[in-house]
């Protein structure tokens, strides 16, 4: 095994330096070093490998990148034992870090390009870091539109964040949700429905999608019908990834592995492999 | 201020797009400008339906009223969407309450009339239906991702890449 390999195996001490409920299965934690050892920062759209001692491993995509100093935020939701535990994790606890690892989201191919940021449930996460980068390079993008799907209003994530870039009136902002009752003012349906409103050209857009996978087909199929190239709509895809650096096997996927030739991957691409059906 | 006509309204609605000009002055016929305020009831469950609306801005609930739970919103819809298709087959009632969450501006469109003019030209009528059909095949496709519960439990699981 490669010496660089093995030691991107051993993981790194962090404390929790915060933690809080995003939403009643959703928790956020601010992570730091506890000692020497720092990672690099993850750029928007990479992952760590967050350690729960005792409960083991789980590829987690940096829901910040703009953390002060050398912390890292992390936005959990819980679905088993480990995310169970990293979500239990409370302020002091240690957690054990690994990355950051595959490759995130095209930002600079999008420079001068409006950007159609299509997110579905915790997938608004790992996208919170390009809706920060859109925000300090503003000028850089053109229209930008954020159209987010999720559950109920009371699993809306960021709901600060999602506050903030509405009042910009830069950003084009579309909350929906599957079930309301009376009293939610804003949108009830699928996302895809929101697309039809969006104002873009779509010749002239890069679309970056996050979510479970059927909502995702779905996003293609509506993005692809308005005009926009396979080639500017790009996915993060979520595989069982173990050693996030491509020996395991794993998560391999058609020719690549998803830990180290993804997570995010332009359409064109994989597009062959989306209607194939895994055992 | 210049008041806009019917046709020239419709001619600014996504589901008329393209329609041969002498159709639209006939649907136009049937048209009238209507505009809510928010919180207004536009249609309630169980009564006739003999309409349905473009809408050209604003946004409406389609919603359920469930003793105990209250009123369940289903789905909202907004600028160019069509509102209503309990007028194209019997019993001809609508089948759920609308309301507008915002101020809502729409054509209203007599249902009676437009049958008749539809029967009256059946090129224009088989046009008609099948950008129906297009609308509920949308409406149908989104219901289903909706129903899915892709964010359920079942659902991505922690935002990891």
């Amino acid at each position: 095994m490669h010496t660089e390999a093995a030691e991107r195996l051993v993981p790194t001490p962090y404390v929790v330096r915060d933690a809080w409920q995003e939403t009643h299965n959703v928790v956020s934690l601010e992570l730091a070093p506890e000692g020497d050892g720092v990672l690099e920062p993850c750029a928007p759209g990479q992952f760590n490998m967050l350690w729960a001692f005792g409960a083991g491993e789980a590829p987690i995509s940096a829901s910040s990148v703009g953390a002060s100093g050398s912390a890292v935020l992390h936005t959990i939701r819980q679905a088993g034992n480990v995310t169970r535990a990293l979500c239990a994790a409370a302020p002091g606890d240690v957690i054990g870090l690994r990355g950051p690892f595959g490759r995130g989201w095209p930002l600079e191919r999008a420079r001068g390009r409006d950007v159609i940021v299509m997110a579905g449930g915790i997938g608004l996460a790992p996208l919170r870091p390009v809706l920060e980068h859109l925000e300090t390079f503003r000028d850089d993008f053109g229209r930008v539109t954020l159209l987010y799907g999720t559950r109920s209003p009371e699993d809306i994530l960021f709901r600060g964040e999602l506050e903030n870039w509405r009042g910009r009136f830069d950003f084009d902002v579309q909350v929906t949700v599957d079930t309301a009752v009376r009293g939610w003012a804003s949108n009830v349906g699928a996302v895809t429905e929101l697309l039809p409103r969006a104002v873009f050209e779509p010749e002239r857009s890069m679309a970056l999608l996050c979510g479970p996978e059927i909502m995702m087909r779905f996003c293609i199929q509506a993005l692809r019908g308005r005009g926009v190239p396979p080639e500017w709509i790009h996915l993060s895809m979520e595989r069982n990834m173990k050693c996030a650096v491509g020996l395991c096997g794993h998560c391999q996927w058609g020719a690549d592995f998803v830990c180290k030739d993804g997570p995010v991957f332009p359409l064109d691409r994989i597009e062959g492999r989306l209607s194939v059906r895994e055992r | 201020m210049k008041i806009k006509s019917i046709d020239a309204l419709l001619n600014e609605h996504p589901f008329f797009e393209g329609m041969r000009p002498e159709w639209l002055e006939l649907i136009s016929g049937c048209g009238r400008n209507v505009a809510y305020r928010p919180g207004e009831t536009i249609a309630s469950e169980g009564k006739p339906c003999n309409e349905f609306f473009a809408v050209r801005r604003g946004q409406v609930a389609i919603e359920i009223y469930s003793p105990g739970a209250g009123a369940c919103t289903i789905q909202t819809l907004g600028d160019g969407a069509i509102l209503g298709w309990s007028w194209i087959l019997p019993p001809y009632v609508w089948m759920f309450d609308i309301r507008a969450i915002e101020t809502t501006h729409a054509v209203h469109f007599d249902t009676t009339c437009l049958r008749d003019k539809c029967d009256e030209s059946p090129e224009m009528g088989y046009e008609f239906m099948r950008r129906f059909a297009a609308v509920m095949s949308d409406r149908l496709r989104a219901t289903r991702l909706q129903l899915l519960d892709v964010y359920g439990n079942s659902g991505r699981a922690h935002g990891s890449g």
